[in-house]
């Protein structure tokens, strides 16, 4: 059996985010060496802040300052530190209650290994050498055995506030298309585009899924199709795509190969665009070592009757 | 036991725009609710769960907002649910609220859906680089422009139908304080004259990416009887999904549309849509979809669809008026989409439209669609409760 096909994806983007008045004060704050927390209906003094109160669902905006001190309320160690996290070498992830606060936030914890942390333990902030407004201005949190710090006594007012942040999302994943469309990229490999019939409806899918989406069997047959096929419907692209290395206009098609039961997509050329139509026949055309077929240009048949595809659009 | 009779009570939605930079996405949602909560005069305490919906969390990166957004939407200490049904979402979210008031598992049940298209990436979202797979296509409009060209090619409609339709949409949204695009001196010249982006869908065709975020207040008989402005009722709502793709899926008018509006009809007694419904609400992201779904909807035979929009039936002193909002193709959050359509049927009921009230509306279908035409929900809802 051919092997299953299998490579990294990395799903990555940078998401930017509004902040609002009270997270846009708290990340300034940071900035500027000031912890801010908001004042809850009840008289709690929430760290890190909300917009709204978890009691009464109020909107909340009394910031209070509060220390840069405080104690550990619980941890973990974390032996193998990933990218893209607080330290580099390995650290505790701690929950601290700030002096001065009522709710704990969750940071990375500077220590040599775990014996040396515990609940109760205390901590201070250690800042960041930059500070741009972000969560990361905390460097980290470090032992500390001092007495408590004073806050300063800031409004939460910042001559030059930010009101948003970028945010680096990324996932890494393993993808494998299965066994199916493995198999259906080998033999394209071969020039050869090879479908799976359902045992049920006895249609025949390109690219093959492994299973039929409407009988909910499974499919094995091979059942090679094309290379020849007929324009079903398609579109003029006028717009260039930033992640596209396509010169516009194109024409994007759906094409039915010759014994296959619905359209795969493909680029048409070899053929003004203004003149393609549904019906045109058409053939692959391959460029050295493509895993695809470049586009698909007229075969110089004369145009399938509208009857023959008009269920396969 | 029969169902117990759902009202809609409380409708508010943001001003859409292109950026709300001055709100975090709590904020946002804060903002439709608080307006729902007023509009129904009800209070935080008055909600005994709340159901929201937003586009697929790689559009903006937020996975789980429900576990974020509790506290602003005073989820905190009831039931919070989570729907994804992609575009068709919001109405989806809707029904899932509206069913938990007619199993009467909760008497007033607050719904919200929402989305920062400013903040997300709608396009990125849809074309993640899959190994091994081709990149062909450029965003949602070359997905569906070839079902609008086969749409043209099965019933013979005219090239201008689609510019009627977005000529007609605009002009709408100028009646509507809520809708994002507000542009007073559209003419269906300038449509014609707009760019081709996917041949045959021209940039004036298309929806705009917009912010916002759009409520509802759902309640039992005893709620409805309490509130200060006549309720919408719902008389009929359904949801139904196909795969994206499937040997014999017909784009143009997706089976699971049919079957859609046919379950709602039924619970509603409908025999005859174009007759019976006053008014329709309708997703329609590109202006063609009008036509396509008023056959699939029911409202006309195939191949039928673009004689009423030509011929002025969907306008909004037509026979049968069609996205009195201003619609899709005037707001779109994608999220929030789906029950902006719900709403305005609701608010069309109620009487409470406006400037774009339709007169006299009495039964008013709200649509929604979602993926590759997959998902489909849609309510009826009416100025009369239904008939137990």
């Amino acid at each position: 059996m051919p092997e299953v096909l299998k490579a990294p994806l990395a799903v990555e983007f940078p998401f930017t985010r509004s902040l609002g008045p009270v997270q846009s004060a708290f990340l300034t704050g940071l900035r500027e060496r000031v912890v801010l927390g908001v004042k809850a209906k009840d008289g709690r003094t929430l760290v890190p802040p909300v917009e709204y109160d978890p009691v009464t669902a109020e909107e909340i905006r009394d910031l209070v300052e509060v220390a840069p001190t405080g104690t550990v309320t619980t941890w973990a160690w974390n032996h193998e530190p990933r990218r893209g996290q607080p330290l580099d070498t390995p650290f505790a992830w701690v929950l601290v209650r700030l002096d001065g606060a009522d709710t704990a936030l969750l940071h990375a914890l500077d220590a040599p290994g775990p014996d040396a942390v515990h609940t109760g333990m205390r901590v201070r902030v250690r800042w960041a050498e930059e500070r741009s407004g972000a969560i990361t201005d905390i460097a980290c949190f470090e032992p500390y055995d001092g007495e408590p710090a004073g806050p300063t006594g800031h409004s939460g007012e910042f001559a030059d506030a930010i009101s948003g942040i970028v945010a680096f999302a990324r996932l890494d994943y393993t993808y494998s298309p299965g066994r199916a469309q493995s198999d259906y990229i080998h033999a394209l490999s071969e020039r050869r585009t090879v479908g799976e019939r359902c045992p049920s409806c006895r249609k025949v899918y390109v690219p093959p899924r492994g299973a039929c989406p409407t009988c909910g069997v499974a499919t094995a047959e091979h059942v090679e199709v094309g290379p020849r096929g007929t324009v079903t419907t398609f579109c003029i692209v006028n717009i260039k795509a930033k992640n596209l290395d396509i010169e516009v206009p194109y024409v994007y098609a759906h094409i039915a190969l010759d014994g296959a039961d619905l359209a795969l997509h493909g680029r048409i050329g070899g053929i003004p665009y203004d003149q393609v139509r549904m019906g045109l026949r058409v053939e692959p055309v391959w460029t050295e070592g493509a895993r695809y077929p470049d586009h698909y240009r007229p075969t110089g048949e004369p145009d399938a009757e509208y009857d023959t595809y008009k269920e396969l659009l | 036991m029969s169902k117990e009779p759902v009202a809609v009570v409380g409708i508010g939605q943001t001003k859409h725009v292109a950026a709300r930079r001055d709100v975090s996405i709590a904020g946002l949602v804060r903002e439709a609710a608080g307006r729902a909560l007023e509009d129904a005069e009800l209070t935080w305490a008055d909600v005994d769960a709340v159901v929201i919906g937003k586009a697929p969390d790689f559009f903006e990166g937020v996975m789980m907002p429900e576990l974020y957004l509790a506290d602003a939407l005073g989820a905190v200490g009831k039931p919070m649910l989570r729907v994804h049904t992609a575009g068709s979402v919001g109405g989806s979210t809707a029904l899932v609220a509206a069913n938990l008031v007619a199993a009467r598992v909760h008497g007033t049940v607050l719904t919200l859906a929402f989305e920062k298209q400013s903040e997300s990436n709608a396009m990125w979202g849809l074309s993640l680089p899959i190994p091994f797979q081709q990149p062909l296509l450029a965003g949602a409009g070359g997905f569906f422009a070839p079902h609008v060209r086969a749409y043209m090619r099965r019933s013979g409609a005219p090239d201008t139908v689609g510019s009627l339709v977005a000529y007609k949409d605009r002009r709408n949204a100028l009646k509507n304080p809520y809708a994002h695009l507000h542009e007073h001196d559209i003419t269906l010249e300038k449509v014609q004259a707009s760019p081709m982006l996917w041949d045959p869908i021209r940039y004036s065709e298309t929806c705009p990416s917009s912010d916002g975020a759009c409520a509802m207040v759902l309640t039992d008989r005893a709620g409805a009887a309490r509130a200060p402005r006549p309720p919408a009722w719902m008389l009929g709502g359904a949801m139904r999904s196909e795969p994206t793709l499937f040997a014999g899926k017909d784009f143009v008018s997706p089976q699971a549309g049919k079957d859609c509006a046919a379950d709602v009809y039924r619970q509603a007694g409908i025999a005859d849509p174009r007759r019976d419904i006053d008014a329709v609400e309708m997703y329609v992201p590109f202006s063609w979809y009008e036509p396509m779904w008023l056959e699939n909807l029911g409202f006309a035979d195939e191949g039928e669809g673009w004689k009423l929009t030509e011929s002025g039936v969907t306008e909004l002193d037509g026979d049968l008026p069609v996205n009195m909002s201003g619609g899709v193709l005037s707001t779109n959050p994608i999220g929030a989409s789906g029950m902006i359509r719900f709403a305005e049927a609701a608010l069309q009921a109620r009487g409470q439209a406006g400037e774009h009230q339709v007169d006299g509306a009495r039964r008013v279908l709200g649509h929604a669609y979602g993926g590759g035409s997959q998902f489909f929900s849609m309510w009826l809802v009416g100025s009369e409760p239904p008939e137990s």
